[in-house]
């Protein structure tokens, strides 16, 4: 027989100290978590803390960790947990907790300023080729949801947020680096700026985005391939060594 | 003043209250004008509900259709408004979007494209050519994260998650805003020359309804606060295709793009009922026509299992379907175990759109108060009677871009604003106020109330015995709503926020229920079973409402006589 009520075991706290609280929460059809917390909050405690915006899996504001797995709650069917236990709702792990599932995400956007904004090449004809544009057009997906910075283990475990910008953002210098018309060169602040060579491929972005980008396949390897034709190909070394560095 | 009353200030020549596509628009415009801008919203940056918007942005561009042009584009929208809309707005729409959406592009957005190299447009309900623009059905995804990156890249100071709760002023002139963080939920006061809202709709006061949370017609009802004009508040759009099951989905949207790509509807028995409605434009009529059709069928016993209608694209190619339409095919996969390549979606009406907002003159946005601009959705007088689908990712664009540049050369020619201290004690008392009561009401509970409420008595068919209780209802839940109370701390508290949407949902439910209560005759959205022809006379009128004391004060204006010019371009209609 179905279940007629679920377990939420919910984080609540902030920066400083926190607990898990379960709670009790009646079951509907085709019932996601965002739904679930959305109830606890009219019912039982309004004062619990998630962001969200379109429940449509459009905007990416409702990342969190359901029972260890970094998703988006509107996303989440419960049918699809283990029901018989609780289920654990937790705030993202990368990002500093403000409160209960919410956290501060204001450092991505920090890191979007120092990419090189789209430059249209001088004297182009604002005309492209569809094959070229699907390209990009994968990377323009993203909803900006963090769960690849989430999930990379440059930021989640060692915390290199001063030297690295994260998969999300070579998602979007992917998207400008590729696009048809453009004319701008990213490859140094790839490089020195986001330290894309901190990247070992591991994957895990790609596994969890939700708008299924092939984060590492198909912006960051490219992307790494221009930073290392530029500054590591032998014979632009030796140009360099006799010339002096561009 | 208090400990818990402070406050930080702010200082800018032009303040943008909202960040979806209007607000960005007009923040690019008064900094490329040199003005120093704030924008603040209430959500993440990025996530504001233009987010959400799909088929595409309408601009005769007439990449498809050679005889496109913007004298076509005028005389859709007019005759899709009911000929009620701003003639003025509506002609400045269509002439202007076009050079919206190259500038887009030259921005970064990327477009779907043509054989040619061209932007590819498709076709959508109301208008004549293949007029819409798009990106698959992601279409405001790629507007917002443009304008987003290009107002990065220029400079503005973003306020996120800060929610404004009352306009300040220096005399009779809009000089300001005061607002909470929601994180900390300290204060904030916000000073400026001139102030543009861009703050969306008002969906949420609705049960069945497309709109995120922000849409609680925060803009409307400040302005009106402040003693500002609203305009044909009682036209609210009911998109008539919404999610209807499983019910946790239920009022999300199902992009009308699913009809511009062939798609068909039914009732239960297989019949395509809009023949019946709209037989030379079936599913490609106007939204209100939908609407009501949809409605209809169900009403009258031949809706789907779940009180909807079937929408049908499996005719066309899997591949087609997933390539045009990649997120409806994965929304209905995960949230309704779907496969819309497959077999039918169930669809029903949805609240989507406010036509009417902020009274404002056509070439500014400037509304009725000095130093306030509106924008976008928060605007009135564009869309008439009701709105063209498309035709509001293009409105953003031309009226951003307008607000913002008046908004930025009254800056200019601005003084250093005045705020006295009263107005901004006053304000973070009735901001504290949920939490100095011992006891009082659960905020979530009188919303419930009021979406029941609206979507019963103020919904797609009107009567005068529902409007009238609907008054009386909102009454009470005013009363109710000033007793309402906050529990925990400042910080990061959904409960308080509601505390303070609930008053500006209320504003604008009752600006709405009273202009719909007087319009006596049905027109686009507002249809009344008491009144149901469309009147010459009412056509000669829009209704306007602003604040007179404490009371909600309803008047009718004349509407100015249209142009020659434009005389001759509807009367050149096929």
């Amino acid at each position: 027989m179905a279940e007629t009520t679920a377990t939420l075991r919910v984080f609540r706290g902030d920066a400083e100290t926190g607990k898990a609280v379960d709670y009790q929460v009646p079951l509907t059809p085709g019932m996601v978590v965002l739904d679930a917390i959305h109830s606890i909050q009219a019912n039982q405690s309004p004062d619990l803390a998630v962001r969200w915006n379109c429940k449509a899996a459009k905007c990416g504001s409702c990342s969190a960790e359901v029972n260890g797995r970094p998703r988006l709650m509107c996303k989440t069917r419960m049918d699809s947990l283990p029901l018989d236990q609780p289920i654990t709702v937790f705030p993202m792990k990368a990002f500093p907790v403000i409160k209960d599932l919410v956290t501060d995400v204001s450092w991505n956007y920090e890191v979007n300023k120092k990419i090189t904004p789209f430059q249209p090449r001088p004297g182009v004809e604002w005309k492209m080729d569809q094959a070229d544009v699907d390209r990009v057009q994968e990377f323009r997906k993203c909803i900006e949801c963090f769960l690849c910075q989430n999930v990379c283990h440059v930021l989640r475990e060692h915390d290199k947020k001063k030297e690295f910008g994260g998969p999300r953002f070579f998602v979007r210098s992917a998207g400008l680096e590729m696009h048809p018309l453009d004319g701008a060169n990213r490859t140094r602040v790839l490089r020195e700026q986001l330290g894309i060579g901190y990247c070992n491929i591991t994957k895990c972005c790609t596994e969890v985005c939700p708008e299924e980008i092939h984060i590492t396949d198909n912006a960051i390897i490219p992307l790494k391939e221009r930073v290392v034709d530029e500054f590591y190909d032998p014979l632009t070394m030796i140009v360099r060594k006799i010339f002096g560095a561009k | 003043m208090s400990p818990a009353a402070q406050y930080e200030t702010h200082e800018h020549d032009v303040l943008i209250i909202g960040a979806g596509g209007a607000g960005l628009r007009a923040a690019i415009e008064a900094l490329a004008h040199g003005a120093r801008v704030a924008v603040v919203c209430k959500s993440l940056l990025g996530k504001a509900h233009t987010v959400m918007a799909e088929g595409g942005l309408a601009a005769a561009m007439a990449n498809l259709d050679k005889s496109d042009d913007w004298r076509a584009h005028f005389r859709d929208t007019y005759n899709g408004g009911k000929r009620l809309n701003d003639w003025r707005m509506a002609q400045l729409h269509a002439q202007e979007a076009p050079d919206r959406v190259r500038e887009l592009e030259q921005w970064g957005a990327l477009f779907d494209r043509t054989a040619d190299g061209e932007i590819l447009q498709r076709a959508f309900g109301g208008h004549t050519y293949k007029r819409l623009c798009h990106v698959g059905d992601r279409t405001g995804l790629e507007m917002i994260r443009t304008l987003q990156d290009r107002g990065v890249q220029l400079g503005f100071d973003v306020f996120m998650e800060c929610t404004v709760t009352r306009l300040l002023k220096d005399g009779d002139r809009v000089a300001g805003a005061f607002a909470y963080w929601r994180d900390s939920g300290k204060f904030v006061v916000f000073k400026a020359k001139a102030v543009v809202i861009a703050t969306g709709g008002i969906g949420k006061s609705w049960k069945i309804t497309s709109n995120s949370w922000e849409c609680t017609g925060d803009g409307m009802a400040l302005a009106y606060d402040a003693g500002a004009e609203l305009l044909d508040m009682e036209f609210v759009q009911f998109h008539p295709t919404g999610m209807v099951w499983p019910p946790g989905v239920m009022g999300i949207l199902v992009t009308e793009a699913v009809r511009g790509e062939g798609g068909i509807l039914r009732n239960k028995s297989g019949e395509r009922f809009m023949e019946k409605y709209d037989p030379k434009r079936l599913e490609l009529s106007t939204r209100d026509v939908v609407a009501r059709s949809i409605y209809t069928e169900v009403k009258e016993g031949r809706g789907s299992p779940h009180g909807g209608a079937f929408l049908d694209i499996s005719h066309k190619p899997a591949e087609y379907v997933k390539r045009k339409l990649p997120s409806m095919y994965h929304q209905f996969k995960e949230l309704a175990d779907v496969d819309i390549t497959k077999g039918p979606m169930e669809v029903g009406p949805t609240c989507h759109y406010m036509m009417g907002g902020i009274r404002v003159d056509a070439e500014t946005g400037q509304s009725t108060l000095p130093g306030l601009f509106a924008a976008g959705e928060a605007a009135g007088g564009m869309h008439g009677a009701n709105r063209l689908g498309g035709n509001s990712l293009s409105d953003l664009l031309v009226f951003g871009r307008r607000a913002g540049l008046a908004a930025g050369q009254s800056a200019n020619k601005g003084t250093k604003a005045q705020l006295d201290s009263a107005q901004i004690e006053t304000a973070a008392r009735d901001a504290l106020a949920p939490f100095d009561r011992p006891t009082g009401e659960n905020p979530y509970k009188i919303h419930h109330d009021l979406q029941h409420m609206m979507q019963n008595l103020v919904g797609i068919f009107r009567t005068n015995e529902d409007l009238r209780r609907a008054l009386v209802e909102l009454d009470k839940l005013k009363v109710r709503a000033k007793n309402v109370r906050a529990d925990g701390s400042r910080q990061y508290n959904p409960g308080w926020h509601l505390c303070s949407d609930i008053q500006r949902m209320l504003t604008v439910s009752e600006a709405c229920t009273h202009a719909a209560l007087a319009r006596k005759e049905s027109r686009g959205a507002h249809s009344r079973l008491d009144f149901p022809k469309t009147e010459d006379e009412w056509g000669k009128k829009n209704l306007v409402i602003a604040k007179k004391g404490d009371a909600m004060n309803l008047f009718e204006v004349p509407r100015p006589p249209l142009p020659a010019e434009l005389e001759k371009i509807l009367a050149e209609d096929k």
